[in-house]
């Protein structure tokens, strides 16, 4: 299998790593590289960082040398090259020399398209590099870094890694790295939690939706990690005057509708209005109308009215949180 | 008395005036005597509520000192309306009338440095160099520092006139350099008499712009000429009929707003495409909207797009604030028939019954406790409160009472 995939690489004159996740581009140069010393311990590797290749420089740079031992060519930032730069370039793509192994790594997007294009009608391989967006994406690149250092990991553990690491891939990697050096065995959450604690993103809509929810301790909980994350409090205010105006709109519309007619009557997502339904059932038009005024005092004060949006917000929290909960007191 | 005629129901004002005019005349002239030349002075302030006209006085005022007409000389008072002084001042091209408007929020330290040289400058007609700032309130606290020392001792001809809608607008050591003019808000009578004259507009139409406008006169002139300015304002009378429970609040609340916004879009799209149009034209840009500028210049049209950006957001702002306006009015109008106070209404007949019928449903605290909801909003929105939560949060005061 490991040598297939070592001819496949070395079949392609021509690497493309396309995406604006860097991680991922370095890791698709580093196997052509691994590749290509594999079969010829000699080859000479060029990486050139964005901004080295100069116009001219391709020509030396592939010219074959005296002991005709292999190259590999790593062009960083590909969609900034200057326009003779890519000339040359494309001009090497349509007439590729055998010992030569090219990697252009290419943030995607309209900017240095042609080049993208050039290189792919010239029959280059691909490899997408994408920022993983979705958090089972995520969650999936974590299992992924696990089971390629032959180690297992539970569920939980991937999970919990991820809150407290956050979503940049390059220090999920590096993390991963670091819990399969330090410990033996499966990998669990109570190992995580014992390297990794906190919380390194927390948006201001989660906030509300606890706070609507009426769950105020953990509304508070998340207010200060979003706090302490730097989410700005204007966002926040903005993100709980939101869901309080979700609540109050969809209390009000018309009764019985389905979801995909109420959707397009109060211009939200389907999903988003079983989510709010769910929040819905504590509320009353008079906590509506309280969390809506305590968001406005909360939003006048973290614009500069008050002396400590922290305390303001937190107020705020509290407010619509038992707001969420009127119904159940009456 | 040509220039003085736009003031409406200012009478103490325009003698004022028109007594300082004389003698700063006689100054120019070179024969005023010391009682004489005590009537004139370099700084005023003028406030008065919106609309009542000050920027109107002031802008007379500085035509009165420019006013070059044969008859000041033969014991007239000056300020014709006919002669050239008067006339480039009131068109606003006279050489020494520089006229300062906030566009945007407000008027920063940079722009009032530029004032402060120009107040230094000799008025090049030889008679006075007159400085007029429409909204010495929008003055940040800075920029009003960089006055001080300009406002209390400028060169012998210049004259500084402030406008403000109350002395309380300004910092009270501007406030203490000035010489203070009070408008008052002119009579629905008065106005409506202004509408009929000048504007030939009929006498029940005259009426109804008086009343609703309270006391405005441009806002006036706008219902009585403007079709769409009526309209607008029947909608904006109909939120605190729609106020009957969260839903409707909420709805209304973004209505409002949409408005508003849509107002500001408006006009952004009357000014904004043409005034980046002839920014690029003039850092010379190949012709066409996506031509590329030279090298360099994307900051200046970056600053440009920026100043637009804010004057949306004053235009957003200004539309709100009317509209609050007409809301607070109704509010009035409803506490008066609650008080049986006898005091004319605000609002038109057609919107009598709701009036009535509000009136019958709460209690005159709760009235209070509304129009309080409403000049809550205002500040809210002068505070930079997101405009949508704002008015939601005053939708839902009006709901509560």
């Amino acid at each position: 299998m490991a040598r297939k995939t070592a001819d496949n690489l070395l079949a392609a004159a021509t690497t493309l790593a396309v995406g604006p996740e860097e991680l991922l581009q370095e890791r698709a140069a580093a196997q052509v590289v691994a590749a290509a010393r594999a079969a010829d311990p000699d080859t000479d590797v060029r990486d050139l960082a964005p901004g080295t290749l100069q116009p001219g420089m391709l020509a030396e740079l592939t010219s074959p040398s005296l002991f005709a031992e292999g190259k590999v060519l790593i062009v960083r930032a590909a969609q900034d090259l200057a326009a003779d730069t890519v000339k040359e370039l494309k001009a090497y793509l349509d007439d590729p020399l055998d010992d030569v192994r090219l990697v252009l790594c290419h943030i995607g997007g309209a900017k240095g398209k042609g080049l993208l294009d050039a290189a792919r009608k010239a029959g280059a391989r691909e490899v997408p590099c994408a920022k993983p967006a979705k958090a089972t994406e995520k969650l999936a690149f974590v299992k992924a870094e696990f089971r390629t250092a032959g180690r297992s990991a539970t569920e939980d553990a991937c999970r919990a890694l991820l809150d407290s690491v956050g979503s940049d891939l390059r220090e999920l990697a590096s993390a991963c790295a670091q819990l399969v050096a330090d410990h033996e065995g499966t990998i669990d959450a109570e190992v995580v939690a014992r390297y990794y604690t906190g919380r390194a993103e927390a948006s201001g809509f989660q906030v509300a939706d606890l706070a609507c929810e009426g769950r105020a301790a953990d509304a508070l909980e998340q207010l200060r990690w979003a706090l302490a994350v730097g989410t700005p409090p204007v966002m926040l205010v903005s993100a709980l005057a939101q869901g309080v105006r979700s609540v109050g709109r969809l209390a009000s519309a018309r009764g019985g509708g389905r979801p995909a007619d109420l959707a397009r009557e109060l211009g939200m997502p389907p999903w988003k209005i079983d989510v709010v339904r769910r929040q819905m059932r504590g509320w009353t038009p008079d906590g509506v109308a309280a969390a809506v005024a305590a968001c406005a005092e909360a939003d006048a004060a973290v614009k500069g009215g008050g002396d400590d949006p922290g305390f303001a917000l937190e107020r705020a929290v509290v407010t619509v949180a038992r707001a969420a909960r009127s119904a159940s007191r009456r | 008395m040509a220039v003085w005629d736009d003031l409406v129901g200012q009478q103490p004002v325009v003698e004022e005036l028109s007594a300082a005019a004389t003698s700063a005349a006689a100054v120019v002239a070179g024969s005023a005597d010391a009682s004489a030349a005590s009537r004139m002075t370099h700084a005023w302030l003028v406030t008065g509520p919106p609309g009542a006209g000050r920027s109107t006085a002031a802008r007379a005022f500085s035509a009165a000192l420019q006013c070059t007409s044969p008859d000041v000389a033969m014991g007239a008072a000056p300020g014709c309306g006919f002669c050239d002084g008067c006339h480039t001042t009131l068109v606003g091209t006279h050489a020494d009338v520089e006229v300062v408007r906030a566009e945007l929020l407000t008027i920063g330290v940079k722009d009032t440095r530029e004032l402060v040289r120009r107040a230094n400058l000799a008025p090049a007609g030889g008679r006075w160099q007159v400085i007029l700032l429409e909204d010495a309130d929008r003055l940040t606290e800075g920029a009003a520092n960089v006055l001080l020392k300009a406002v209390e001792e400028p060169a012998p001809r210049t004259v500084w006139l402030l406008c403000a809608p109350s002395q309380e607008d300004v910092l009270p050591t501007i406030r203490s350099r000035c010489r203070q003019l009070r408008l008052r808000t002119p009579s629905d009578g008065a106005v409506a008499d202004m509408l009929m004259r000048r504007d030939g507009i009929d006498p029940e139409m005259a009426r109804y712009a008086a009343q609703a406008a309270r006391g405005h006169l441009g806002l006036a002139r706008r219902l009585a000429t403007d079709e769409s300015a009526r309209a607008r304002r029947a909608e904006v009378l109909r939120v605190p009929l729609s106020v009957g429970d969260i839903g409707g609040c909420l709805r209304s609340a973004q209505l409002l707003v949409e408005a508003a916004t849509e107002d500001a879009k408006q006009l952004a799209e009357e000014t904004d495409a043409k005034e980046q149009e002839e920014m690029r034209a003039a850092l010379g840009a190949a012709a066409g909207a996506g031509g590329r500028l030279p090298r360099g210049t994307a900051g200046i049209m970056k600053d440009l797009q920026d100043r637009q950006k804010r004057r949306a957001t004053r235009t957003q702002r200004d539309t709100l604030d009317r509209a609050l306006g007409d809301i607070a009015g109704f509010y009035r109008d409803v506490l008066a028939v609650q008080l049986g106070a006898p005091v004319p209404a605000t609002s038109d007949d057609g919107l009598r019954e709701a009036v009535a019928s509000a009136a019958g449903a709460g209690a005159p605290e709760a009235t209070l406790r509304r129009i309080e909801a409403v000049l809550a909003c205002r500040t809210a929105l002068e505070r930079n409160v997101a405009p949508l939560l704002a008015v939601e949060a005053m939708a839902l005061a009006l709901w509560k009472g």
